[in-house]
């Protein structure tokens, strides 16, 4: 075990803990914004450098201060560590310095872009950026590709986290995307147009933390601060997918189905395509009741625990009742209390 | 002129042979090695030389080979780095095509001393036609039993492979070049671990560059306290410097560490001062990526001491007066080199070379391009020069790997130190994007 400060906080982690997790132990505002890493995925993260923080003491050994500021994802804590994040003016500037670079070749296009309201990007710019630009230049825009007709890639929204390359490289046994080109021109891309076929490929969808990879079955068909997550499962015979989810409703249709996600927008299970695009009917599946949000962004904001009603009620009644209560949710309906 | 360690011979008919080399003291230093050596010996007269890694970041060799750890049972591999791309510098090149048996007696005593027992030169993809010298040489190497199994009957093995990259910069850096060895994209890799601990094929690995390797020679034919005694105090040796730009007599140098700068400029010796009888403007002093200097700083440092050719005196100042040894490519510009369009043209090669890994480079190097563009060709505004400032300050230090810093530095020394010509750009575009236009004003000197 080893015992660290965190922005004052003193903790202890196994040995072996990265800063961030450590952190996320401790919770709240103080945890590192990540944009790149993700627990799930063997040898992400230090890409992004939205998580940099200061450590003012190695450790307990060995006191000195690291001269660099460090990715908190990918360093692993020592004994006696003192570690500075909110509480650090130059950790504060350069993460600002994060978000204008990340925002420079940014479409900025959320009006029209599927994942706003549950994009890190958003959140990491509303948390910590400013709201005008100094760049005056042309944005960098990419060439199109189709990559079949579930997923949607975007490629002028990438941020480049590596996160889905991980993901196609980690969860299916053929590789059939991956980065192509260098610096502000790299791309994901799946050379020569290949469409991507794969039972686990939706979860790219997932893990992009922008709008670069996004449902095509969803495609413009609600914002989804005015969708209602639903926890639900089904008896899944995909090998692999145990058909636990998240059902995204728009009165009583099911819009989209998603892996559930934690407090940081990780995935808990990886869920198959036959779970995530096939299975759009209630009828399909067991409910459990309305998925907590407990991450801090803009799907948050609705508090969707009070207006969710419980769409097996909704579909025995009238649809001018339904409506009714999608306008006016004056009450929780049966046994959604857990 | 200084003694030359590792180039004496380098201009005598067929050196390039096995026989013709062997015949003018070649491979001494193996049968050296191999024969009345341990390995630790051998790590340790490294150590007694001083030597300093050779590729820019000048680190103590011997140290470095003896951070290197060692477990029971698990292969270690020594890898050459031979992906010289600093615009600036081609040193290396030169050393590999006219004396590759030279690095080759490098890799077989380094290899020896760090008991690897296959080792690897990763040379630039552009310099294919030395790709070829250096495998025909090997293939003599092995003919003449230097490499193989059972080296010289003294029990080691040792196998060396020659690998192309595929012509991007970033390959320099040691990881990435590692990656690229592994056969996956360039892209460095997040530290710790470091090589020395998990390197190629995640077992422990050294990364020298050609000259650092070639050094060894000398050191272990004449002994390590020997090459010390060459050189000023922390910079022992001998080091090739590759002097190009507005020089009478632009090439490679082998100097003795410790040469003043005014003589390599201006003495008949090396450089033999500016063409065409014109005025020194500035000088970048190691490569493209350290500070430049403008010529009252690089001839004297801020306290008013003679500047010379080492690791120390050209630091000295930090980045505010002083730069870099770096990897030895000296670029002298006259009074009619334009800063602002240097500086643009450096910056666009790192917009070019940046991996794409990390959001500062990625992104900052292609706004910093874009925004010295824009000066340069008269549109800019007084903000931009504050912004070039601010952007450069965003990405140094704050990326996985030295390029972001590579490419923050060169921008942000040229504005502390021309600030007036960028000024100039922007107050007077006309004449600043007129053909040939350079600004002849004073410099910032502190």
């Amino acid at each position: 075990m080893a015992k660290i400060t965190f922005d004052g906080i003193e903790v202890e982690v196994p040995d072996g803990t990265t800063i961030l997790n450590a952190a996320r132990q401790i919770g709240g505002s103080i945890v590192p914004p990540a944009m790149c890493y993700y627990t799930p995925l063997k040898g992400s993260g230090g890409k992004c450098r939205a998580c940099l923080v200061k450590v003012s003491a190695g450790s307990a050994k060995d006191p000195r201060p690291m001269p660099k500021l460090v990715a908190s994802c990918i360093t692993t804590v020592q004994d006696g560590m003192v570690v500075e994040n909110t509480i650090n003016q130059q950790v504060m500037d350069v993460r600002k310095g994060i978000v204008e670079m990340l925002l420079i070749n940014h479409p900025l296009d959320c009006p029209v872009c599927d994942q706003a309201g549950e994009c890190s990007l958003q959140d990491f710019a509303f948390e910590h950026g400013v709201s005008t630009t100094r760049y005056e230049e042309e944005r960098r825009t990419f060439e199109k590709i189709d990559i079949g007709p579930l997923i949607q890639l975007h490629m002028t929204r990438c941020i480049l986290c590596y996160r889905c390359v991980y993901t196609a490289d980690q969860l299916t046994p053929e590789r059939v995307h991956g980065v192509l080109g260098r610096g502000d021109a790299s791309e994901i891309g799946t050379y020569i147009e290949n469409i991507i076929d794969n039972e686990f490929s939706g979860n790219v969808i997932d893990v992009c933390p922008v709008g670069a990879l996004t449902d095509k079955t969803f495609r413009f068909k609600q914002r989804v601060w005015f969708t209602k997550p639903v926890d639900a499962h089904r008896d899944c015979t995909t090998d692999k997918c145990n058909g636990r989810v998240t059902l995204w409703y728009k009165g009583k249709d099911v819009l989209r189905v998603t892996a559930r996600k934690d407090a940081y927008g990780e995935v808990k299970e990886w869920i198959c395509n036959t779970c995530r695009f096939d299975k759009k009917e209630t009828s399909d599946w067991v409910l459990e009741g309305p998925a907590h949000i407990s991450r801090a962004s803009v799907i948050a904001q609705n508090h969707y625990e009070l207006p969710v009603v419980n769409p097996q009620v909704i579909q025995d009644l009238p649809e001018s009742t339904t409506r009714e209560l999608e306008r006016n949710p004056p009450l929780r309906l049966g046994g959604l209390n857990n | 002129m200084g003694r030359k360690l590792l180039t004496e011979h380098i201009n005598v008919e067929g050196i390039n042979t096995f026989e013709v080399y062997r015949k003018h003291g070649g491979y001494r230093s193996v049968e050296k090695a191999l024969k009345t050596m341990t390995p630790d010996e051998v790590v340790e007269e490294v150590k007694k030389s001083g030597l300093r890694g050779r590729g820019g970041a000048g680190f103590p060799t011997g140290m470095k080979w003896s951070f290197l750890a060692k477990p029971e049972g698990v292969p270690r591999y020594l890898v050459c780095n031979a992906d010289e791309s600093e615009p600036g510098t081609f040193k290396d090149r030169q050393l590999m095509s006219k004396l590759p048996h030279l690095l080759i007696e490098g890799m077989i005593t380094g290899s020896y001393a760090l008991g690897a027992r296959t080792s690897y030169i990763y040379i630039r993809g552009e310099l294919l036609y030395v790709l070829r010298i250096l495998e025909k040489a090997i293939a003599e190497a092995y003919a003449a039993g230097f490499l193989g199994e059972n080296i010289l009957g003294s029990g080691y093995s040792l196998d060396l492979h020659v690998h192309p990259g595929a012509g991007a910069y970033i390959c320099g850096e040691e990881t990435a070049l590692l990656e690229s060895l592994e056969g996956k994209r360039g892209n460095p890799r997040n530290k710790p671990p470091f090589p020395a601990v998990q390197g190629l094929y995640a077992r422990p690995t050294v990364v020298n560059n050609v000259e650092t390797i070639a050094a060894v020679v000398p050191i272990i034919n004449e002994g390590g306290d020997e090459y010390a005694k060459l050189g000023v105090g922390k910079s022992t040796g001998t080091k090739l410097i590759s002097a190009c730009g507005h020089l009478n007599k632009p090439g490679i140098y082998e100097i003795e560490l410790g040469v003043p700068v005014e003589e390599f400029i201006y003495s008949d010796e090396y450089c033999g001062g500016i063409w065409k009888g014109r005025d020194l403007k500035a000088v970048v002093a190691g490569g493209s990526s350290v500070p430049i200097l403008p010529k009252e700083l690089i001839l004297k440092t801020a306290a008013g001491e003679n500047r010379l050719m080492t690791y120390e005196s050209l630091s000295d100042g930090g980045f505010v007066t002083g730069t870099m040894l770096g990897s030895g490519g000296f670029i002298a510009m006259d009074e009619t080199t334009c800063i602002v369009k240097n500086t643009w043209n450096f910056s666009r090669f790192y917009h070019h070379e940046s991996c794409g890994q990390c959001s500062p480079c990625r992104e900052g190097t292609g706004w910093m391009e874009k925004v010295l563009h824009r000066l340069e060709h008269g549109h800019g505004s007084m903000h931009d020069i504050d912004l070039l400032v601010s952007v450069a300050k965003q990405i140094e230090g704050n990326t996985i790997c030295p390029l972001g810093e590579a490419a923050a530095w060169p921008v942000a020394a040229a504005v502390r130190h021309f600030r007036h010509e960028f000024e100039w750009h922007v107050t007077h575009p006309k004449e600043a994007t007129a053909p040939g236009a350079a600004y002849r004003g004073p410099a910032v000197l502190a």
